[in-house]
């Protein structure tokens, strides 16, 4: 028996029938070079994948399927293999399915302001191809040189600019799918919309949990006139939190609302000198893009909010040199927490943006309570925490403590109405967190659509979301007011 | 005096029975868009008692209410907080309802601009085929714990499940709007608004009716006033009126017996059939008032990456979405059978299929 339960599949076999289509460069199957498949961005979880295929057309693609679908081969979809929920992470009787030849643009329309691309297109270099006619690619996740559009889409990745451009979700038109059966299907439309059911919506952000995406339209938007960020210290995080409120009231819609409280400040400001007080309690950047008149207009207004929020010093980038040193330090905090610490695991919850200052004070009393230092980074214009937590893997025992923390913080986010994932998936990080924030119908529900795509269940088989028997087994640690979760399950 | 009341437990205890009898459910808030689509068949389940804001706080910019709850009644307190709907969306009656806005995912003006309805749903709670009350998505503005059923609810025409509380997205309303109006031929205007959407321009809608092309410009006061240099014309008197008008389908070009096709295409299609045409969005979205073939309107509308729906007719029309191909119809097939096994909400609304 293997791990997802089943017998296990003839090797040979499977490489064998792979053979008749595929070539040999483009078959895997020694452990050496299954190494580098063997983990996503959460390096903490690996396992060698059985086989490893690089198709290079859409064709073979649809082979590999009816291959694997034929014999039961579980399948496990991988871009560039950057996701930080495990999602990727290969099943040893599986096969590994790397988008990573499918690197090709295929249109650019800068009349309709679309791009066709393969999924293997990095997310980036879509933005870089778009330069010449003045537009650009909106979503920007941290990892933008090298996450592919593909992984942005199972994804349905965001960065620091979603507020006023969206998620992955806002910024597509049109997808090729190929399902579990080798069936090639398209949603979307080269149109704002498509008859039937919204399937782009379905697919984007679904984990490689319904089918293999094999081309993406993405949308194109005009780069902003200008953009400048308002740098603003607090000697209090609450003072920071309302001041974001403050700015979302008074009707400006930011590019990019961030915050970063003083563990991450410190670590940032020793790696990048981007010129943040070490002192200050939380720092927010505020980014306002626009035409030059528009930005002006609005950086006089936010200067104005954050004082009166309290603010003790605020600084307003004069140039793009300034501008991209402000920023430097946010975006380099997760490895600047690498400099500090030996390890460090990054979570991603979603709270209703009022409850930040007593999510972080909870969450500083937590990592007291663990014994562990906990540094946030927060996009604060829509709520998306980062919590990051610093630990030593060498230390026995040391990482099960920082799995229960990262629980406990995603459970708070849940208790005050938000998500335990904003924008790096469940995979197999969250999963038992899908417990705490679904009913055994909402689960169960997931389950049966999963299935209208995907019957056998061969499609990223443990990811995404937790089999019931899961939840029971997890969720009986976990008795909320004497009641027990899931209380139709046996318990064992 | 707005009413607020939670009709859940019923409006559970009616499909509950219907899920008992095998009896179908045609599910009905307002009742002003039962002109859209294909006529459902089942008996009436009202929602329009459920009804009421269950949470509103102007500064998380979200909105949470219950699918009955009148949309004038949320516009009218979005406003009194500078804020808004910003996908615009059509009423087509005063007694439009949140929830049906949300089933037919309708949006007005702003959408090629700001979004569609399903872009700024964050979360729904809705009644399943099982009977079952179920919670998807949420208040916040980032989440992709669990597939989207809430944006798949969204537009399904009421196929998929009951909605019953809608969280949605808010934008603050912009603090300066101007229109403006030029003489212009219709090709031309496509081209230029082609043009002005890849450039960094505070355009937040567009009409072409006859020769004229009308441009409406959200933002500061400044940034209107430069745009109106790149995009010239005069300023329009009375441009709210207008743009509602053109929202609820009262300009005088959408009266009249003959059908009215929405034809949706990539932004500078050209679409060549014989009939009046008003377009939208940016060149995205073209009203069509023609006598032509369904199959003519269609073909033309699929030639350019598109597709057409008969949104108006005397008569109504037994297909009136662009068809599905088989294997995407298949998929929609085994997604109803997921999300309402016994077939009880809205049957044949959409398509004949389900």
């Amino acid at each position: 028996m293997t791990d997802s339960g089943k017998p296990a599949p003839d090797k040979r076999e499977l490489i064998a029938a792979l053979r008749r289509f595929l070539p040999d460069d483009s078959i895997r199957h020694a452990t050496e070079d299954l190494r580098p498949y063997e983990c996503d961005g959460l390096s903490a979880y690996r396992q060698t994948p059985m086989v490893a295929v690089l198709p290079r057309t859409i064709g073979q693609v649809q082979q590999i399927m009816r291959v694997c679908h034929e014999r039961g081969v579980p399948v496990v979809a991988r871009g560039a293999g950057t996701g930080l929920s495990g999602g990727a992470l290969p099943l040893g009787d599986g096969l590994l399915l790397s988008l990573a030849r499918f690197m090709s643009i295929l249109d650019i329309d800068p009349v309709n302001r679309t791009m066709r691309v393969q999924p293997g297109v990095r997310n980036l270099a879509i933005s870089e191809a778009a330069a010449p006619y003045g537009l650009y690619y909106a979503p920007d996740p941290s990892s933008q040189i090298a996450c592919t559009i593909g992984g942005n889409v199972a994804e349905n990745a965001g960065g620091v600019h979603c507020l006023k451009y969206g998620l992955t979700v806002h910024n597509i038109l049109k997808l090729k799918m190929v399902t579990m059966e080798g069936e090639l299907l398209t949603f979307g439309a080269d149109a704002l919309d498509a008859p039937g059911f919204d399937l782009l919506a379905l697919a984007t952000g679904s984990e490689g949990m319904l089918g293999v995406i094999v081309e993406v339209t993405v949308k194109l938007v005009p780069k902003p006139e200008t953009a400048r960020v308002v740098l603003a210290a607090f000697a209090d995080v609450e003072q920071a939190g309302a001041a974001v409120g403050a700015v979302i009231a008074a009707g400006i819609v930011p590019a990019g609302l961030e915050m970063m409280d003083n563990p991450a400040i410190r670590a940032a400001e020793a790696f990048v000198h981007s010129g943040y007080p070490v002192d200050a309690a939380a720092i927010l950047l505020c980014e306002l893009d626009g035409t030059a008149e528009a930005v002006a207009d609005d950086i006089d207004r936010v200067s104005a909010i954050m004082a009166q929020c309290g603010a003790g010093a605020t600084r307003v980038s004069r140039d793009e040199v300034e501008r991209a040193k402000f920023w430097a330090g946010r975006k380099m905090a997760f490895p600047a927490m690498g400099r500090i610490s030996p390890d460090y695991y990054c979570t991603d919850g979603t709270i209703p943006r009022k409850h930040l200052p007593r999510v972080l004070r909870r969450i500083q009393e937590l990592g007291r309570q663990y014994n562990l230092a906990v540094a946030n980074v927060f996009h604060a214009g829509d709520g998306n925490l980062h919590p990051m937590i610093l630990y030593d893997a060498s230390r026995p025992g040391e990482l099960e403590s920082v799995e229960k923390l990262g629980g406990e913080i995603l459970r708070l986010c849940v208790e005050v109405g938000g998500t335990i994932t904003g924008e790096h998936g469940v995979g197999v990080e969250k999963i038992n967190q899908m417990c705490d924030q679904f009913s055994s119908a909402e689960l169960s529900q997931f389950h049966a659509i999963k299935a209208a795509f995907d019957p056998k269940g061969l499609l990223n088989p443990g990811k995404a979301v937790p089999l019931l028997k899961r939840c029971a087994e997890y969720g009986g640690l976990h008795v909320h007011g004497g009641e027990l979760p899931f209380p139709e399950l046996e318990r064992f | 005096m707005t009413v607020s009341r939670d009709s859940s437990t019923d409006i559970r205890s009616r499909v509950v029975d219907a899920i008992e009898r095998r009896a179908p459910l045609a599910i009905v808030a307002g009742g002003t868009k039962h002109f859209l689509g294909r006529e459902a068949q089942g008996e009436p389940l009202a929602l329009g008692d459920h009804r009421g804001v269950i949470d509103y706080h102007p500064e998380e910019l979200v909105l949470t209410a219950r699918a009955g709850t009148p949309l004038s009644e949320l516009e009218t307190l979005l406003a009194e907080h500078d804020q808004m709907f910003a996908f615009e969306p059509p009423h087509f009656g005063a007694a439009a309802t949140l929830g049906g806005t949300i089933a037919t995912n309708l949006s007005g003006p702003r959408r090629a601009y700001a979004g569609a309805a399903r872009d700024f749903v964050l979360g729904t709670r809705i009644v399943n085929g099982r009977g079952e009350i179920l919670r998807f998505g949420g208040a916040v503005m980032k989440n992709v714990a669990g597939y989207d059923l809430s944006r798949l609810i969204t537009g399904a025409m009421g196929t998929l499940g009951v909605i019953l509380d809608v969280s949605l997205k808010l934008l603050p309303r912009p603090r300066e709007t101007m229109t403006l109006v030029q003489s212009l031929a219709p090709r031309a205007a496509v081209e230029n608004l082609c043009r002005w959407a890849a450039a960094p321009l505070p355009i937040s809608a567009s009409c072409i009716e006859g020769e004229h092309l009308y441009v409406r410009l959200s933002g500061t006061a400044s940034a209107l006033a430069k745009a109106r240099t790149t995009i010239g014309g005069e300023v329009l008197e009375g441009a709210d009126t207008f743009w509602l008008e053109v929202r609820e389908h009262r300009r005088p070009f959408f009266g009249g017996e003959t059908p009215l096709w929405r034809v949706s295409v990539p932004p500078a299609a050209k679409l060549d059939l014989p009939g009046e045409q008003s377009i939208e969005w940016g060149g995205a979205l073209h009203w069509l008032k023609s006598d032509a073939p369904a199959k003519t309107v269609r073909a033309a509308a699929a030639e350019q990456g598109g597709h057409a729906m008969l949104f108006r007719c005397s008569v109504r029309s037994s297909d009136p979405y662009h068809p599905l191909p088989e294997p995407l119809m298949q998929l929609h097939k085994r997604i109803k059978a997921a999300m309402d096994p016994h077939g009880v909400f809205n049957r044949g609304r959409m398509y004949a299929e389900f």
